[in-house]
This record gives structure tokens, C-alpha cells and sequence, in this order.
């Protein structure tokens, strides 16, 4: 097989007895790629460059709905090139880009520079995200059709759900006219005060303020209701609650435009994690509990939830090396995503890359070029991942520039191994190329 | 034992270990000059970050009544003031030479995060809401040593007011349930933790109900800063409903104690001057802190050598 450096040069790239996993299922074909599209698919075929991909998956690169890469702001944390790095090593072709920067993305000069840093970074997509209100303030609106002009399809303040009910009925209406969705962090800021973990008996025996499940389920409950009433398009990020799942899946029986997704973590650490004081663990929403885990994989698996995401949360190491109740929330999640994912959903492949590809590129309104089956004539956007390989988490071998991983010392099951982006490897064999 | 952190961690046979420790510190300290040289040499390091005064002080007498150096370290004149972060504090201090570190933080955890950056000792002198061992330790040595018994088993405890943010409550739950008692937590559900299914204890609503039944009466002290957080609606019904005055004093069986980790808010929790009640072991509580920190620091720093020769020399 062929040298790293001779992959990313022009010519015709075919990833060689892998197993494509795409809506149509599985096919055991070599895929060729030139000049950023798939070419051809088919057996043995024959190209400039061969990539081994024998005993792997090939499916459409991964989209991430939920990723903070910090730049503009906190660039001691991550930036947009650190962050591409990360994304491309866990399998992502496109990264949402939350809007909580600095200054924060309601702005089209702030959503032009994050999309143009992502292209100069060159590894993936950076999507900006567009905040419903000014500076994610929840007083104002954002001005979302000036954003929409300027490409923004998914809209959200992130950390600060929209607490006020007019404003929010206000920003539904107006993002229905332009054909847009909101994406809301779900969490009445009333009854969180302090809050630092799950409320659960852990909070209890710890003596932390606990973060009550009612907080997220009266807001998504909420957005549901003004969703019916104005027909707009809502996303959930993040759910953490059983009854949360159990709201979505009513509002999906009733037909409403809803959307929804949760992350590797709150499939995989219970709150009890908190016991050891590491801030590592502290995360918004809070980890919850063993019974909340079992309903978030239900939901994953009858389709009640849509889309896996990171909320991949860069934090520098003094910052969580603050007390609990002073250390910001947010953990890293975009190297670490697939192997969390094979190891704790019960759900096939074809599955897997509904909800880590497909489902994820269409809210974020990218089908176009992400997502997509791998067919001829699609763009050249490719994870190719073996299912089996168990690694273990080193802080040191990850790209992102902070350490705040959960899993360190973990033995995951599932790693990427190449990552091409418009046909050109961002990753080979476990390695960036750049 | 390398830190004392929590009554848990430390379990029943290291409580009972400290504790009948605690009784040769006492008969150090009745002596006329109450100095060992037990950890000479050693250098203990109080770390408050949130106010003290008898906490801070018993830790201090204890350190020097068993020789050692001590560093008291104070947020208002430090290189916190200036930006420094706990971790590198920590780290410049263990860089002096330092054996152990006590340790007061507004925030639950604290201990265990420093005991991660150190290799010193240490101990907790309150973390929080979440444990404050040393004072549970005393709390206990003062029962046993007014009740003339090692074992609580069909003693009730009654722990009255803010359960939900005291360190002493937690850690005395856990003390005392270890030791046998049974614990009863009075107190408004607001003033009660989210879910306290899995603590050993009952929970009732109604002081009134459980004083027929108490042996000990632990009074919690209420802050006032409880109010404006809506947990009660004012002062003057807390105190109808949950203070200590005459009437609730002599609803209590005959040789019940009471009790007050301080500093009391009088015309609050307690209505009644408890100098004047014979059964108040509240005095008792803040002398017996010096022998137990005392104890606690010894347990920790002295090696087995030191350990027998303190055995010998009580003896």
C-alpha cells in the first residue's frame, strides 16, 4: 500500500475490499475517488493510489451537529484548525460550529471568519451555527435572515436556552419564514441555579446542587407545544432525561417537524462518576442516571433520536483544574465519538451511519454534499473505520489542543483509520496528513 | 491512613481508631504542661480559604501541642488575591516541605483534587456541604466520654434544621451511624437533599414528634442568607417550628444531651441560653476539639515508633 504523502496527491484514489455502509445497506465494493467525487464503485478496481480498507467500513464521513472549536475567543482552548484536526481523526467531514465564541456568532463578519478559518484549515466543513438572539443574550433577536443570506441554516443560543416563551414563539415564527431550524439547549435557568450535577442521591451525599431533570423536560415540553402552534422546525440538542425521549417520541407520533440528539457521553457515563471530584466529569446537561442511559439508547434505537453528537467541549487544563462547582462544563468528545458509540448502542452499522452521517447532515441542511450514499457522482466525503480494532484512550495522542477527555485510559472498540474530505486524505491509517 | 478526607473513607474501625486516640491526647492536654514532641520535625499547613475560627485554631493548638511546625496560610494576603490557582498554591507549598495540609474550601471536593497534586497529607477541616470529619469525630468522642460508652446501638441521634447544606450532618450521619446509633433529620423537606432514601436515617417534618424518643439533640445552625433563597419564608417561623426553647426541653427524656457544632444563632435555633441546661455538652464539644485534631494529625504523621513510645508515655 501506498505512502501517506502519495495519497493526497491528484489522481484516482480507490480505497481497496472494504465494506461500504450507506441508507442502501451493505456492500463489500472498492470505491474510487478523483478530482473530489466518487468515480466509480465497483469490484477490484484499479487506480493510481490504493488505500487499504480490508476488514473496514466505508461510509459517508461523519457530521457533527454539536462541536466547540472556541475561534474566535478562546483559542487557549481549541481552535478551528485543532478542532478540524480532532474532527477529521474521529471520521467527521463537517463540524456544526456553536456559536458561543467571542465575539459570538450573530453576526455575518463572525460566521464569514469561522467558515473561512475552517477552509484555510482545509481538513472539513466548518458549518457556522447563527444565535437566535444577540449576543445570546435571550433579549433580542439575532438578525437570522441576514445570517440565513449568508448560509446559516441552524440556529441556537447553545448553552443559554431561550428562557423567555414570547421570544421564543417570536424567533419560531420568524425562522418558519425562512425555512431554517432552531436548535435549543433545554434548560430553565431557574431551577439550575449552581447546578453542578445530576439531582440524584450522589448530589445528595456529595452536598452539590443538583441539576433537577424537570429543568430540561419543562423546556423541551415547551418547545414542543410552540412548535405545533407555529409549525416551525426545532432540534433538541443534547437530551439527557428518559422523559425527554418519551416527549419527543409523542411529538413524533403527532407528525411535528422535531428533531433531536444526544452525545456519547450521556449514553455512557451514569452521574455516579462525580464521586471521584474530577471536574472532567462535569458536563451541561449533567451526566443523569443508569435508568436516563437505558432510555437515551432506547430512544436511539427506535428512532426517537436523530442524530449522535459530540457537544465536543475544549476546556484548557487550569480551567478544570477549578473546583467543581467553579470549573466550566464540557468535555471532549470528537476523537472518541465512534468508539463510545460501537460500544454502547445496540444498533447495526446502517444504523450507526444514519445517525452519525445522514440524519446529522440534513438538520444541519448539508445533504447536498454530506451524508450522502456512496454512489458515483457524490462528493468524495469518506470515513473509512474498522469496527473491531480495540485502542486505548491516550490524552497524548489527541489532536485537540485540550486533554478534558472522560475516556482517558479506556479501551474503546472502533477506529477511524482514513478520513477523506472533497477526495483528499485528512487522515490515513489513524494519522492526520496535516 | 494517608488522608483524612471523609468519616466514610476513614470507616468504622478508623473511627474507632481515632477515637480511642483521642482519649491519650485528652490526658496529654490535663497535664501542666501539655506538650509531646511526637512530630517534631513535621510541618503541618492550614489551607482556609473560607472563615474559621475554631476549626482553624483547634488544628493550629493541636499541631504545637504535638511539636510541630505549623504555616497558616490566609486567602486575604496571598498570591490567590493575585491570580495564582489553588493547584500551583498547593504545589509552592509541598515545594517548602510540607507533611500535611488542612484544608477549608467553600467547595465540596477540594481535599481530593489537592491530595492529587501533593504527596502531603490531607485533611479535611469542611469541604462545602459535603464533609466536615473532624468536627463528626468530636461530636462522637463527646458523647461517648459524657455517656461513659464506646457503642451508640440504641441511641437516637435527632438532627435538627439544615441538613441540606451541612457538612456536619453528613459526616455525623455517617459517624454515627457507624458507631450504632439510629438518626432521625428533622427538618422543612426545602431543608432536606433531593433524595436521602439511601442515607440510614428516618426523616420527619415535626420536632414535637421525635423528642419523647431523642437521646442526643443536635441543633443545626440556620443562615440567614436560607430566606432570601426561599427555603423558609422567615426567620420567626423557622424558630416556631424548629428552635430549641423551654417547652421542647423538657419534652426530652430524662439524661438526653444537646448539642451545637456553633456558632449558634441565638433567637433562631436557640431560644433558650443552653448554659443554663445541665445536659448541654456544647462546651465539651469545643475543648474536645484540640485532642481529636490532636489525634487526627498524630494518625497521620507519626510513624510506628513514635506511635509506641506515645503508648508507652500514656500509660
Amino acid at each position: 500500500m501506498t505512502r501517506p504523502a502519495e495519497v493526497s496527491a491528484v489522481g484516482r484514489v480507490v480505497l481497496k475490499d472494504g465494506t461500504i455502509v450507506d441508507s442502501r445497506g451493505e456492500q463489500r465494493l472498492d470505491v474510487a475517488m478523483e478530482n473530489g467525487v466518487v468515480t466509480e464503485v465497483g469490484i477490484e478496481l484499479r487506480g493510481d493510489r490504493l488505500v487499504d480498507a480490508r476488514g473496514c467500513v466505508v461510509a459517508p464521513g461523519f457530521v457533527d451537529l454539536h462541536a466547540h472549536l472556541r475561534e474566535p475567543g478562546k483559542e487557549e482552548a481549541e481552535t478551528i484548525e485543532t478542532g478540524s484536526r480532532a474532527g477529521a481523526k474521529g471520521g467527521y467531514t463537517a463540524l456544526v460550529a456553536m456559536p458561543n465564541t467571542d465575539p459570538p456568532q450573530d453576526s455575518v463578519a463572525v460566521i464569514d471568519f469561522v467558515r473561512e478559518q475552517g477552509k484555510r484549515a482545509g481538513l472539513l466543513e466548518v458549518v457556522p451555527s447563527g444565535c437566535i438572539t444577540l449576543g445570546r443574550q435571550g433579549e433580542a433577536l439575532a438578525p437570522l435572515a441576514e445570517l440565513t443570506a449568508a448560509g446559516v441554516r441552524l440556529f441556537t443560543d447553545d448553552g443559554s436556552g431561550v428562557q423567555n416563551e414570547l421570544l421564543m414563539r417570536r424567533a419560531m415564527e420568524y425562522a418558519r419564514g425562512l425555512g431554517v431550524t432552531l436548535a435549543q439547549h433545554c434548560e430553565v435557568t431557574s431551577l439550575t441555579k449552581g447546578a453542578v450535577m445530576n439531582e440524584c442521591q450522589c448530589c445528595t451525599s456529595l452536598g452539590l446542587p443538583g441539576w433537577p431533570s424537570i429543568a430540561e423536560e419543562l423546556m423541551v415540553f415547551r418547545d414542543i407545544e410552540l412548535a405545533r402552534l407555529t409549525g416551525a422546525r426545532v432540534h433538541f440538542l443534547h437530551l439527557s432525561t428518559a422523559r425527554s425521549v418519551e416527549l419527543v417520541r409523542a411529538a413524533k407520533r403527532d407528525g411535528l417537524p422535531i428533531t433531536a440528539e444526544v452525545t456519547p457521553h450521556h449514553l455512557s457515563l451514569d452521574d455516579t462518576r462525580l464521586t471521584s471530584f474530577d471536574t472532567v466529569f462535569k458536563v451541561n446537561p449533567p451526566l443523569r442516571s443508569l435508568g436516563d442511559i437505558a432510555a437515551l439508547r432506547a430512544g436511539v434505537r427506535d428512532g426517537t433520536i436523530d442524530a449522535l453528537a459530540t457537544d465536543h467541549a475544549p476546556h484548557p487544563r487550569r480551567d478544570k483544574e477549578l473546583s467543581l462547582d467553579q470549573a466550566p462544563p464540557g468535555m471532549l468528545g470528537l476523537e472518541t465519538a465512534l468508539g463510545v458509540a460501537l460500544g454502547v448502542l445496540d444498533v447495526d452499522l446502517v444504523h450507526l451511519v444514519r445517525i452519525m452521517s445522514t440524519q446529522p447532515a440534513a438538520i444541519a441542511g448539508i445533504s447536498d454534499r454530506h451524508g450522502r450514499d456512496i454512489e458515483v457522482g457524490a462528493p468524495a466525503n469518506v470515513v473509512v473505520f474498522d469496527p473491531d480494532l480495540s485502542w486505548t484512550v491516550s490524552p497524548d495522542s489527541l489532536s485537540s489542543k485540550s486533554r478534558n477527555t472522560p475516556y482517558v485510559g479506556m479501551t474503546l472498540r472502533g477506529k477511524v483509520r482514513h478520513t477523506f474530505f472533497n477526495g483528499v486524505a485528512t487522515v490515513l491509517d489513524g494519522d492526520a496528513q496535516r | 491512613m494517608k488522608h483524612l478526607r471523609s468519616i466514610d473513607e476513614l470507616g468504622h474501625d478508623g473511627v474507632v481508631r481515632l477515637l480511642e486516640l483521642t482519649t491519650h491526647m485528652v490526658e496529654i492536654n490535663s497535664r501542666q504542661v501539655p506538650k509531646v514532641p511526637a512530630l517534631r520535625g513535621r510541618t503541618v499547613a492550614s489551607l482556609f480559604f473560607e472563615d474559621s475560627t475554631r476549626t482553624r485554631l483547634s488544628f493550629e493548638t493541636a499541631a504545637k501541642r504535638l511539636s510541630a511546625d505549623t504555616m497558616t496560610f490566609s486567602v486575604s494576603t496571598s498570591s490567590v488575591n493575585k491570580g495564582e490557582s489553588l493547584r500551583d498554591t498547593v504545589e509552592t507549598i509541598t515545594d517548602m516541605g510540607v507533611d500535611a495540609f488542612v484544608v477549608r474550601h467553600k467547595s465540596t471536593g477540594i481535599p481530593w483534587q489537592i491530595s492529587d497534586w501533593t504527596d502531603a497529607c490531607v485533611v479535611n477541616a469542611g469541604d462545602g456541604w459535603h464533609q466536615h470529619p473532624t468536627q463528626a469525630l468530636v461530636d462522637c468522642f463527646t458523647v461517648r466520654q459524657a455517656l461513659g460508652r464506646d457503642r451508640f446501638d440504641g441511641l437516637t441521634l435527632t438532627i435538627v434544621g439544615d441538613i441540606k447544606h451541612s457538612r456536619v450532618a453528613r459526616s455525623n450521619i455517617s459517624a454515627f451511624s457507624m458507631l450504632g446509633a439510629n438518626v432521625v433529620l428533622v427538618a422543612p423537606p426545602t431543608l432536606l437533599p433531593p433524595d436521602v432514601s439511601h442515607w440510614p436515617v428516618e426523616v420527619s417534618h415535626r420536632l414535637d414528634e421525635v423528642l419523647h424518643r431523642t437521646d442526643i439533640l443536635y441543633m443545626l445552625r440556620l443562615q440567614s442568607e436560607r430566606m432570601s433563597q426561599g427555603h423558609v419564608p422567615n426567620l420567626r417561623e423557622y424558630a416556631e417550628a424548629f428552635g430549641l426553647d423551654a417547652r421542647r426541653v423538657g419534652m426530652l427524656p430524662p439524661g438526653a444531651v444537646l448539642m451545637h457544632p456553633g456558632p449558634m444563632n441565638r433567637g433562631v435555633e436557640m431560644l433558650i441560653d443552653p448554659s443554663t441546661l445541665t445536659n448541654s455538652l456544647i462546651h465539651q464539644q469545643v475543648s474536645n476539639g484540640v485532642s481529636v485534631r490532636m489525634a487526627v494529625l498524630f494518625d497521620l504523621l507519626a510513624g510506628e515508633s513514635s506511635a509506641s513510645h506515645l503508648a508507652q508515655e500514656a500509660s
